[in-house]
Parts: structure tokens; C-alpha cells; sequence
């Protein structure tokens, strides 16, 4: 019964990871595929790392299942830290939104930073822009 | 291999060429940056299949492994990408 309900779970966080590699694929542009990608992919594996915890609880050792919730908490953590900076540094860098976007809040903050680094004198925009 | 077992490593595996299609084709490299990470994701799942069907628990030990270091890896490709020097 418990070996039942974790592979449903995990039937539903394989789901999760496969349409969230399809809009990896489909999406225009950087921001729409990280979000897309990052939400669907995260909770999909979390899902699974509960499936396996679910089954391993039902087992002799509870080592298994308790090392799969602590996996599950530390993507939960990572991984959306993780697409928030790469998106934080593909805007800095450069990368145009799609030309369907609506609203672009972090433009004036953006000019902020650029401004800031410049002042410091420490990073040749020039160059990272043209690469 | 029970047939779940078999679909599970079949969805896993064609994601993961979703993925690999993104990071060949780019256009930029922020696209390439993000999938790869979400490809250092996925292969957390793939060693959860693989402990579901040994029942053997090193693997999520593989898996907590994997995922701290590609978090730490994407975090240095988003300094990078930022133009920034790592330090700061």
C-alpha cells in the first residue's frame, strides 16, 4: 500500500520534470525558461525524493528515508537561489526580454548596479557586454 | 526492472535530452547556464530512481552530494555572467 501511494507521487514528479524540460525547450526567452524550468523541475524531484523516502520509512532502516527528505530540503533551498542569480546575471549581462514582455520592474535597479560597478572602476563592461 | 521502473528512467532520460538540446542551441549563455543546472537537478532524480531500485541508500548520499555542487558551480557561472569578480 505505501510502496503504491510513493510510486504515485513519484508518477506525478516525473510529470512535473518532463513538462518543465519541454518549456525548457518551448519558451522564448531566459527568463520565461528559468522560471518555467526551475518551478517544474524542483518540485518534481522533490516529489520524487518523497516517493523513495515514503517507501524507505515502510523499510528496515529509516537512514534512506531520512537522507531523502534532507536531499529534498536542500534542493527545495538551491535551486530556486540558483536560477534567481542566473537570471539576475544574464539581465546584468545584457540579455534582451522577449518582445512580447509586458512589465520589466528590475530595469531601473539594473542602471543602479551598472552605475554602481562602473564607479568602482573594478570591471571592464565593455568587454563582458561584447562576449 | 518492473515496468515503472523502466517508464520512470524513460521520462528521466528524455528530459535530460530536452535539456541537452537547450545547451547545445544556446542562443546565449544564461540559456545554456540555467539548463544545465536543471540537467544537475534531473540527475538528482536519477539517483533517486537508482536507490528505489537497488535499496540501497549511498546513492541519495550521491545525490545530496551532487546537488550542493551544482549549486556552488551555477552560483560561480551567475558571478560570471554578472561580470563580477568572485569575491565580492
Amino acid at each position: 500500500m505505501l510502496e503504491q501511494i510513493a510510486m504515485w507521487i513519484m508518477g506525478v514528479g516525473l510529470a512535473f520534470d518532463l513538462f518543465g524540460c519541454i518549456g525548457l525547450v518551448r519558451l522564448p526567452d531566459v527568463y520565461n525558461r528559468a522560471q518555467a524550468a526551475t518551478k517544474c523541475v524542483t518540485l518534481g524531484t522533490c516529489m520524487i525524493l518523497l516517493g523513495v523516502a515514503l517507501r524507505a520509512f515502510g523499510a528496515p532502516d529509516g537512514a534512506m528515508a531520512v537522507k531523502a527528505l534532507l536531499c529534498a530540503a536542500f534542493v527545495l533551498l538551491t535551486s530556486p537561489v540558483a536560477a534567481h542569480a542566473v537570471c539576475r546575471g544574464a539581465y546584468l549581462s545584457g540579455v534582451k526580454l522577449w518582445e512580447g514582455s509586458v512589465e520589466d520592474s528590475f530595469s531601473e535597479r539594473a542602471e543602479e548596479i551598472r552605475q554602481e560597478q562602473t564607479t568602482e572602476g573594478s570591471v571592464d563592461r565593455e568587454e563582458t557586454e561584447t562576449a | 526492472m518492473t515496468p515503472f521502473e523502466q517508464i520512470a528512467f524513460a521520462v528521466l532520460i528524455l528530459s535530460s535530452a530536452l535539456c541537452l538540446y537547450r545547451v547545445g542551441r544556446g542562443p546565449t549563455a544564461p540559456d545554456r547556464t540555467v539548463a544545465i543546472d536543471i540537467l544537475g537537478t534531473l540527475v538528482v532524480g536519477f539517483c533517486c530512481l537508482m536507490a528505489w531500485r537497488t535499496g540501497r541508500d549511498y546513492y541519495i548520499t550521491i545525490a545530496i552530494a551532487w546537488a550542493l555542487i551544482s549549486f556552488v558551480g551555477t552560483l560561480a557561472l551567475a558571478k560570471y555572467l554578472e561580470g563580477r569578480s568572485y569575491d565580492a
